[in-house]
């Protein structure tokens, strides 16, 4: 059972005078089949925390570990990290001119299963995956996210996520944006994925309305980079009633 | 060669003259040159260059086509070409012969005739070269023109694709690292004649390819389409002129490129006239570059001149893209090894056209060659 284990994490962005820390000292450990919601703020760093776990280069790790089964997941690069099990679901995902749904959804496969799926299974996964979502094949033949809808983009992630079968699933605000048809697609389809198989999801969201469809097993409250409060799902409802405004106080 | 000149009165661009001395000396700062580094032009501009250089030709054609060394006395030579500029009129009193390749009238060839341009004698030597490619009244003909080797070379094509007929030329430019080549290649189509032109640029130093397209009558259809790939240093230059006089012709251009390394130039200038009397034109012309790494840059400069409002359609599109680390992040982010990624983007980028080629004799062995390149990754 796969175990995703983050220790005093220090992260940066820019360089030099301008170098500034997002996060402050974060530990969290996400273990397969549990649901982890991370709420907090804008700004409080949670995207920070999602993208310095998959990899990206602008964020600078300073301090602290980020391990996989034990496996020092800093040391990796981005397409180790995801090959390795880790997924990130993105707030905006990128646009990629010139490559095909369908190509790139089989490049991914391949590289995360370690060898190409035959032709006529795929076919037919990719097709069933893109049904229960509620997404027209002709998606298939269309270029990376080029000209999609904010909802056909989250709904894009989430085919991914089906498919690509990770042992981490990282979801950054995959619930912004998202009209009510949109969101319960996106929720169902974590929910099909959370069910069918051993998979750790991390949360991220800064609205509740998304865990009135995904029920999380645990709730953390991202505050200024570090986790300020842990709870069960009942968290998620007092934030609902309160808001973030006991956490935002001034100091005295 | 023999000299044939038409009066020089005119604007300096429209000279067309056989004498190098007719046109100006090139400063580097006109219009046409001001993108071209003559530095590396190796001298084919100024007369400065070292003779020496080697062309040899190799032809595989199916029975009925011939290929013969002809002298300019020869009147194929000259009826579509007559030199535009100075390299260009170099290329032609330099020449020492000029080599014909004929398809007969009515012939229908299914399999492509093979021409392999070899240059040996390395970039300080020059060679110079002049070819008239003449298809006969209704034919069907494939023509692959490809270029290799390494030398300094200043040439002229000529296609005569005659009345009804169909051709495709695809003309390969796949040099070695320190090759110059600047070309130009002029076209005429015949009555209802239909052209697919398909230029591939890869290798070479500096490649500076000018294609002109004219039509003679009615209804001629021209589809031009282009894919280079600009690596570290390499300075790769496409200039079209399609020019419609006559009523009901068509033309379509699509070059697309992608660059990577430090210096790696592309530069395309796509110029569309459309004359007064060419009504009923159709045309649109479209240049898409693919800039996969810093360093590399890209010039597009389509141009449309339209003197009659008569037409069926008339357009143009230039777009530069780039390959940034965002689409490499998400691509990797999928276990999508770096190189991988870089792949997928330039075979989508490119797969599109070459599937246009619609051989896929032809179009396979392109995209490998592609690939090949970018295999190697910026120099």
């Amino acid at each position: 059972m796969a175990t995703l284990d983050i220790r005093d994490l220090h992260v940066s962005v820019g360089t030099g005078e301008e170098e500034k820390e997002i996060l402050k000292g974060v530990d969290l450990t996400i273990s397969a089949g549990q649901t982890h919601a991370i709420m907090g703020p804008n700004g409080s760093g949670k995207s920070t925390l999602a993208y310095s776990v998959a990899g990206h280069p602008k964020y600078k790790v300073t301090q602290g570990s980020v391990t996989l089964d034990g496996e020092d997941v800093l040391s990796m690069t981005v397409d180790e990290r995801a090959r390795a099990g880790l997924f990130l679901a993105m707030q905006y995902p990128v646009e990629v001119p010139g490559v095909s749904m369908s190509n790139f959804l089989r490049s991914a496969a391949t590289a995360t299963r370690g060898e190409a799926p035959k032709i006529r299974t795929w076919v037919k996964e990719m097709k069933t995956a893109m049904d229960v979502l509620g997404m027209d094949p002709a998606f298939a033949e269309r270029n990376v996210n080029e000209g999609f809808s904010g909802g056909e983009k989250k709904r894009h992630e989430i085919l991914q996520l089906s498919l690509l079968k990770p042992a981490i699933a990282i979801l950054d605000e995959t619930d912004s944006g998202l009209d009510v048809d949109a969101l319960r697609a996106v929720a169902e389809g974590v929910n099909r994925v959370s069910a069918a198989g051993d998979v750790g999801v991390l949360l991220i969201t800064h609205y509740t309305r998304i865990l009135r469809y995904i029920t999380p097993d645990f709730v953390h409250v991202f505050v200024d980079g570090r986790i300020a409060e842990e709870g069960g799902p009942e968290l998620a409802d007092r934030l609902e009633a309160d808001g973030y405004e006991r956490f935002l106080k001034a100091p005295a | 060669m023999a000299e044939r000149n038409q009066p020089a009165d005119v604007r300096p661009e429209l000279i067309r003259s056989t004498d190098v001395e007719d046109f100006q000396k090139i400063t580097g700062r006109e219009e046409q040159w001001r993108f071209t580094p003559l530095r590396r032009l190796a001298g084919l501009h100024d007369g400065t260059f070292t003779p020496g250089g080697l062309i040899t030709r190799d032809l595989q054609a199916p029975a009925g086509v011939t290929g013969e060394t002809v002298t300019d006395a020869d009147p194929r030579v000259g009826t579509v070409l007559i030199p535009f500029d100075r390299v260009s009129a170099q290329a032609w009193s330099s020449a020492p012969d000029a080599y014909v390749l004929s398809v007969p009238t009515g012939a229908e060839l299914t399999e492509p005739i093979r021409l392999t341009v070899s240059g040996a004698g390395g970039r300080d030597a020059a060679a110079f070269g002049h070819t008239v490619i003449d298809v006969g009244r209704g034919a069907e003909a494939s023509v692959v023109l490809d270029h290799r080797g390494t030398v300094s070379y200043a040439d002229n094509v000529e296609i005569s694709v005659g009345d009804n007929a169909g051709l495709m030329l695809v003309s390969i430019q796949d040099w070695d690292g320190d090759a110059v080549h600047v070309q130009h290649q002029k076209i005429r189509l015949g009555r209802d004649a239909r052209l697919r032109h398909i230029v591939v640029t890869l290798g070479g130093s500096l490649v500076r390819l000018s294609t002109t397209v004219e039509y003679a009558d009615r209804g001629g259809d021209a589809e031009l389409l282009g894919l280079y790939f600009a690596d570290t240093g390499q300075h790769q230059e496409h200039r079209l002129v399609v020019e419609h006089t006559v009523p009901d012709c068509r033309s379509r251009v699509e070059y697309r490129g992608a660059l990577q390394g430090d210096e790696a130039h592309a530069v395309w200038v796509g110029d569309v006239i459309i004359r007064a009397g060419a009504t009923g034109t159709d045309t649109y012309e479209l240049n898409r570059n693919l800039v996969l790494t810093e360093g590399a840059r890209a010039d597009s400069i389509p141009n449309l001149e339209i003197e009659t409002g008569e037409v069926v359609g008339a357009g143009h599109a230039s777009a530069t893209g780039r390959f940034d680390d965002e689409q490499l992040f998400y691509l990797m982010s999928r276990g999508i090894p770096e190189h991988d990624a870089r792949r997928l983007v330039v075979r989508g980028f490119f797969a599109g056209l070459l599937a246009r080629i619609g051989d896929e004799s032809v179009s396979g062995p392109l995209m490998e060659a592609v690939e090949a390149r970018l295999a190697k990754g910026p120099n």
